[in-house]
C-alpha cells in the first residue's frame, strides 16, 4: 500500500513536471513566433494618398498601397452598365455592384488575384470586359466580381475614402 | 601511427565504426545502376553546402540589395559566377537524383518492410528539400522569385479560419517583402543543414535494416553480400565521374538552360508577369494544384491538399502495397501500373509547363483536360496498386531463393 502511494506521488510529480516545461517551453516560444508578426514600421504604411483628378474615363493606374497594388478605375458609362448587367446574373460570389464602390464612376480594388495573389491585368484584358489573371485564368468583371477561373471570391474592395472631391485615401490608419 | 589509432580507438573507437559501417559494411552483390543515386545526391548536397556557403559571404538578403548582389557575384566576385551556376543548376541534379532515387525505391519495392521508417524518413528529407529549393529561389529576387513566392506562400490562405492571418505571419507584413525574404534568407540557410542531419538518420535507418536489391529478397549469407568497399564505393566513384561530365557541361556550357529569363528582371510586386512557371522540379505537382478547378469556392483548397497529399501519399505507399513480393521485377501488372506512373508524371509536368488556357490541336482538347486525367492516373496509382496486390488480382512470378 506504502509502494503504491509513493508512486502516485511520483507520477504526479513527473506530469507537474512535464506539464510545467511545456507550458514553460510555450511561453517562450510566444516572443519567437510574434518576432514573425509584421514590425510597427511596416503596420505603420497603412494608408495611401491618391490624387485622381487626372483620370480620364476608361483610365486606370495602379497604386501601392501595403506594398500591394490598388488599380484605380474611372469607369465609362459602359463599364458601369455591364457591371449593374452582371448583378442579375448567376455569380460564384455574389455582390452588388452598387455595393462595390462609393462613386459609380470610380472602382478601387485591391489588385490581388483571391486564388493565388497573382497581379491581375489591366482593364479590358479578360471576359466580361474587366481582369484577366495571367497565373491561372481567372477573369473578373468591370466590378472586380470573379466569373470564371479558379478564384474563389471577388476582388477585394480595400477600404477607402475621399479626403477632398480629387484625393482618395486607400486604407484605415490604425491605432 | 597505429600506436596513435590505438590510443584514440579506446577511447573513441573510429577503427571499429569505419571498420563495420563503411568498409566492410556488407552489402548485396547484385545492386544495379539504379542504387548509385542516393550517393549521388548526398554529393550534390554537399556540392550545394559548399557553394551556398560561398555565396552567402556575398549575398544580402535585403530587397534592395538582394538583385544587386546576385549582379555582384555574377560579374565581380572572383569565380562568383562558377559558385552561382554551380549552386543554381545543381538544384536540377539534385531534384534528378532524389526523382529516381525514389522510383527506384517503388520499383523494388525497398519501402516495404522492414525499410518503412527508411522510406519515410526520405519522405521527410523530400519534403524538407522541396521547402529549401523553394526559398533558394525566392533570393535573387527576380520577377519569377517574387511571384513564384506570391504564389506558394498564398496556398496558406487556403487553409480555412486561420489561413489569411497565417500568410501575413509568414510574409512578416500585407505581402511578399522585405522581411520575407530576409527569413526565406536564414530559413534557406538553416534547412540545408538540418537536411544533412536528417541523411545521416535515414542512414542510420538504412544500416539497421540494409540494403533492398533489385530482386527484392532478403541477402542472407555472405555469399549474398560484398564488403562496401572496394566494390561499391568504386561504383559510386564511377558514378560521380559520370555525374559530373554532366554537370560541367551545364554548369560551363549550357548555365541557364533551366533558368527563365524573367528572373533577370528585378522583383516589381506591382506587375505579374504574363506567365509564371516554377522551377522544373515542380511542374507536375503544380499542375494537380491548378487541376482541381471544377470544385467552385472549394477549388482552391481542394487544389492545395491535393499537391500535398501528391507526395504525403508516400507515407502509406508501405501499406497500400500488399504484394507478397517486393521487387516489381516479378510483378507483370505492377510493372506496367509504374511505367504508367512515370510516364504520366511527365504529362504533368508538361500540362504544368503550359499557361491553364492551353489547348491541344487547336482548341479540341483543352488543356485542362489533360491536367485532371493526369492527376486523376496520379492517384489512380496508389489506389490500383492496393487494389491488384489486396484483392490478389497480380499473380506474381516465381523469386529466386538467393542472390
Amino acid at each position: 500500500m506504502a509502494i503504491e502511494v509513493e508512486e502516485n506521488r511520483r507520477d504526479f510529480l513527473i506530469l507537474a513536471t512535464s506539464a510545467f516545461g511545456v507550458a514553460g517551453v510555450a511561453a517562450a516560444a510566444w516572443p519567437f513566433i510574434r518576432s514573425w508578426s509584421p514590425s510597427a514600421d511596416v503596420l505603420a504604411q497603412a494608408t495611401s494618398e491618391v490624387d485622381i483628378s487626372p483620370l480620364q474615363p476608361g483610365q486606370m493606374i495602379t497604386v501601392p498601397w501595403q506594398g500591394k497594388p490598388v488599380f484605380v478605375l474611372r469607369r465609362t458609362p459602359e463599364m458601369i452598365a455591364s457591371a449593374q448587367k452582371g448583378d442579375s446574373e448567376s455569380l460564384p460570389d455574389p455582390a452588388k455592384d452598387a455595393d462595390r464602390v462609393k462613386r459609380p464612376e470610380l472602382l478601387v480594388l485591391l489588385a490581388v488575384c483571391t486564388h493565388l495573389g497573382c497581379v491581375p491585368q489591366p482593364i479590358g484584358t479578360g471576359d466580361y470586359g474587366g481582369f484577366l489573371c495571367p497565373c491561372h485564368g481567372s477573369h473578373y468583371d468591370t466590378s472586380g466580381r470573379i466569373r470564371k477561373g479558379p478564384a474563389p471570391k471577388n476582388l477585394e474592395v480595400p477600404h477607402y475614402d475621399f479626403k477632398d472631391a480629387n484625393t482618395l485615401v486607400i486604407g484605415k490608419a490604425l491605432a | 601511427m597505429s600506436t596513435i589509432m590505438e590510443w584514440i580507438d579506446k577511447r573513441l573507437p573510429v577503427t571499429e565504426l569505419i571498420k563495420s559501417q563503411a568498409t566492410e559494411y556488407p552489402t548485396p552483390k547484385n545492386l544495379n545502376y539504379w542504387w548509385n543515386f542516393g550517393s549521388l545526391a548526398l554529393t550534390v548536397l554537399i556540392i550545394m553546402i559548399a557553394t551556398g556557403l560561398f555565396l552567402a559571404m556575398h549575398y544580402k538578403p535585403d530587397a534592395a540589395l538582394a538583385f544587386k548582389s546576385v549582379e555582384h557575384i555574377m560579374r565581380d566576385v572572383n569565380f562568383g559566377w562558377l559558385l552561382r551556376y554551380m549552386h543554381a543548376n545543381g538544384a536540377t541534379f539534385f531534384f534528378i537524383f532524389v526523382y529516381i532515387h525514389i522510383l527506384r525505391g517503388m520499383y523494388y519495392g525497398s519501402y516495404r518492410a522492414p525499410r518503412e521508417i527508411l522510406w519515410w524518413i526520405g519522405v521527410v528529407i523530400f519534403f524538407m528539400l522541396m521547402g529549401t529549393a523553394f526559398m533558394g529561389y525566392v533570393l535573387p529576387w527576380g520577377q519569377m522569385s517574387y511571384w513564384g513566392a506570391a504564389v506558394i506562400t498564398n496556398l496558406m490562405s487556403a487553409i480555412p479560419v486561420v489561413g489569411n492571418d497565417l500568410v501575413i505571419w509568414i510574409w512578416g507584413g500585407f505581402s511578399v517583402a522585405d522581411p520575407t525574404l530576409n527569413r526565406f534568407f536564414v530559413l534557406h540557410f538553416l534547412l540545408p543543414l538540418l537536411v544533412f542531419g536528417v541523411v545521416f538518420v535515414h542512414l542510420w535507418a538504412l544500416h539497421a535494416v540494409h540494403s533492398n536489391n533489385p530482386v527484392g529478397i532478403d541477402a542472407h549469407d555472405d555469399k549474398d553480400n560484398l564488403p562496401f568497399h572496394p566494390y561499391y564505393t568504386i561504383k559510386d566513384l564511377y558514378g560521380v565521374g559520370v555525374f559530373l561530365i554532366f554537370y560541367c557541361y551545364f554548369v560551363f556550357f549550357a548555365p541557364n538552360a533551366f533558368l527563365e529569363a524573367d528572373n533577370y528582371i528585378p522583383a516589381n510586386p506591382m506587375q505579374t508577369p504574363a506567365h509564371i512557371v516554377p522551377e522544373w522540379y515542380f511542374l507536375p505537382f503544380y499542375a494537380i494544384l491548378r487541376s482541381i478547378d471544377f470544385l467552385g469556392s472549394f477549388s482552391k483548397l481542394a487544389g492545395v491538399i491535393a499537391m500535398v497529399f501528391s507526395i504525403a501519399i508516400l507515407f502509406i505507399l508501405p501499406f497500400l502495397d500488399r504484394s507478397p513480393v517486393r521487387s516489381f521485377r516479378y510483378r507483370p501488372l505492377s510493372k506496367q501500373l509504374f511505367w504508367i506512373f512515370v510516364a504520366n508524371a511527365f504529362v504533368l509536368g508538361w500540362v504544368g509547363y503550359n499557361p491553364p488556357d492551353a489547348s491541344l490541336f487547336s482548341g479540341a482538347i483543352p488543356l485542362i483536360l489533360i491536367g485532371r486525367t493526369s492527376t486523376a492516373i496520379y492517384f489512380g496509382y496508389f489506389v490500383i496498386l492496393w487494389l491488384v496486390t489486396a484483392l490478389d488480382i497480380e499473380k506474381p512470378r516465381p523469386v529466386p531463393k538467393c542472390l
